[in-house]
């Protein structure tokens, strides 16, 4: 896992120092002497070897270093005001994937044959096919500009979370149901759920107490790649809905060369990921206790 | 629904039943109706629509009428026009992008699940690291690093026409090394359990080498895996590249893909005025190429690989 972290941040420490032009790169020249003194304030003198090791050592001890674009805004502070904003947001999403793509399955799975069951898996195909950034814009045309209900961008008040939380949420919601129906339909013929029937529970409580616990496997193995996808959808959603989070930061760092910005965020969103899988790899563990950690 | 044995089938026997699978499956063959018109279109469609379809005018947003289907653009371009040159960009992405990711999956996982052991473990040890990296901020980081470099590079051959094309190649290659992971995978679970079966001893006890046992034995019976995925592997491209363009880091104006069609569709709908015809047609023919090509991917998985039938 560090090493991941490692590789990550070396990586993009060597794509954005070796891509040629530097923040700096004005069109009018800067005298040598100003050129040399902005270098050695951000950092950004020495071989390539010395600024690469400078830099880890500094990641050592949290910081995370200057902007070169936001003149005198250390990325640290940067990203404490934005981060809040996008874990509200992916935070949201990810209840809303969670939970409704849970409870959607197990009722496709319990109206296993019907219609409304084909139907439902009909529609989610569709919208795991269908990515944000065509769901959101049309989200907004409808609701926020036609229907007049929910408003358009920004995240002033509550209702402004409902449009973007759902746009982000909705292909993993459609894809959880259906990894849940699948696996509640297989744990439904199994020995162990007959023998629980055969004991007289309710239906209630085979669901609930037997089943669930198997059938939900797959669905807490997703929960990694799902927090990696959230926080990589988060980037278009943010941008549809002008929501100020960190996501912005990514475009915005790229197009300006502010290479620790990049970088930052780069860490910060790969530290959360690792952190994440994780706790789903905790979570997997206490589920199956046929699992035993590595 | 399970069958117990993986019976090696030959290509062409395997290629035959499946066609016949597909065929009944009036989903897949509707999808394979709307891609080749939807191809078709691409490539006639800006030829056949009359020269003043592609200049700029100054009858800008117009809605969609009979001259102009789709309406018109800010720059009082033809809609259609557009969505159709952005379907030759974006489709051609997703095409280019899935091949190199099949070649590099393919090698990969043939290399790692025919060498098995130790080569294996490290080779997967490395793909399972390369997973765990967000793989589309990998791309972002590249594309801004390879830009100048490819254009001067572009340049340097002597030939003028190439350079609007630079993004397009930078997004070719880069979604191309991204995406080959699940191929490599999936690959090289499919080479670990060929390699056991009896043929291949047999091969091996005749005395032939490596390199006729991998081009002779294993790879045709990849045929029906590999398809697959790579029909899998188009879409996701396709996503890719429109991610970036929607963000403004993919194809440039005044190129045109679906992807920066969709953020020019999304800025042109506000509160005073909503320029709809701007979004919905470029989501549209989008969406239907997406489903088609997903569709179509899941009913070649039911038909090629009953086991895998979700």
């Amino acid at each position: 896992m560090l090493m991941v972290l490692f590789c990550v941040v070396s990586i993009t420490f060597f794509l954005v120092r070796l891509a040629p032009g530097g923040p700096f790169d004005k069109e009018r020249k800067i005298p040598p002497q100003i050129e040399k003194a902005l270098l050695a304030k951000y950092k950004l003198d020495g071989t390539l070897w010395q600024q690469y090791t400078g830099y880890l050592g500094d990641l050592l001890k949290g910081d995370l270093r200057l902007s070169t674009k936001y003149r005198n805004r250390t990325v640290n502070e940067l990203l404490a005001q934005t981060l809040p904003t996008t874990a509200l947001l992916g935070g949201t999403a990810f209840v809303i994937a969670t939970v409704g793509g849970v409870a959607l399955g197990a009722w496709a799975a319990a109206r296993r044959g019907t219609a409304e069951e084909t139907g439902a898996m009909f529609v989610s195909l569709i919208a795991i096919s269908l990515p944000t950034f065509v769901t959101g814009p049309l989200l907004i045309l409808v609701f926020a500009l036609t229907l007049n209900w929910l408003p358009v961008g920004g995240l002033d008040s509550p209702a402004s979370l409902i449009l973007p939380a759902l746009t982000l949420a909705g292909p993993y919601v459609a894809y959880i149901a259906r990894l849940t129906r699948t696996s509640m339909l297989e744990v439904l013929g199994q020995d162990f759920v007959r023998t629980a029937r055969a004991k007289g529970l309710s239906e209630w409580r085979v669901v609930s107490k037997h089943a669930a616990k198997v059938a939900l496997l797959p669905v807490v193995s997703f929960l990694g790649p799902l927090a990696a996808n959230l926080l990589t959808g988060s980037i278009v959603v943010e941008t549809v809905f002008n929501i100020p989070g960190a996501g912005g930061f990514f475009v915005n760092s790229i197009q300006n060369r502010d290479g620790f910005l990049l970088g930052g965020v780069v860490i910060v969103y790969c530290v959360l990921l690792v952190v994440l899988n994780l706790l789903v790899d905790i979570a997997y563990t206490w589920m199956d206790r046929r699992i035993k950690l590595a | 629904m399970k069958t117990g044995s993986s019976k090696p089938e030959t290509g062409k026997a395997g290629e035959v039943s499946a066609w016949g699978v597909l065929r009944r499956n009036r989903m897949a063959l509707l999808c394979m109706g709307v891609l080749g018109a939807m191809t078709l279109a691409a490539i006639f469609g800006p030829w056949l629509m009359p020269e003043s379809a592609s200049q700029l005018t100054a009858n800008q947003f117009a809605p969609p009428s009979w001259e102009h289907p789709f309406g018109t653009d800010l720059h009082g371009q033809d809609l259609l026009y557009r969505v159709l040159t952005g379907a030759r960009v974006s489709l051609f992405v997703g095409l280019a992008g899935a091949v190199i990711s099949f070649a590099i999956g393919t090698a990969y996982g043939l290399i790692a699940g025919y060498a098995g052991g130790k080569i294996d473990g490290a080779m997967m040890r490395i793909v399972e690291i390369l997973y765990s990296i967000p793989r589309l901020i990998i791309v972002l980081i590249a594309i801004n690093a390879f830009d100048d470099p490819i254009k001067k590079w572009l340049s340097a051959l002597d030939a003028p026409g190439l350079i609007s094309y630079s993004r397009i190649l930078i997004l070719v290659l880069s979604l191309g090394l991204i995406e080959w992971l699940t191929m490599a995978r999936i690959v090289r679970g499919q080479v670990l359990s060929l390699k056991s079966q009896q043929f291949v001893t047999a091969a091996r006890s005749l005395g032939q080498s490596h390199w006729k046992i991998v081009t002779r034995h294993l790879l045709p019976n990849l045929v029906g895996v590999v398809v697959i995925y790579l029909t899998l592997t188009v879409p996701a491209v396709i996503l890719d590249e429109s991610f970036l363009s929607f963000l403004g880091l993919g194809i440039q104006a005044p190129q045109a893909s679906w992807g920066s069609l969709l953020a020019s569709g999304a800025q042109a709908i506000n509160p005073v005025r909503s320029y709809w015809w701007l979004l919905v047609f470029p989501a549209a023919t989008m969406s239907v190429t997406l489903l088609a090509l997903n569709f179509l991917g899941d009913a070649l998985r039911d038909a090629l690989d009953p086991r895998s039938r979700r």
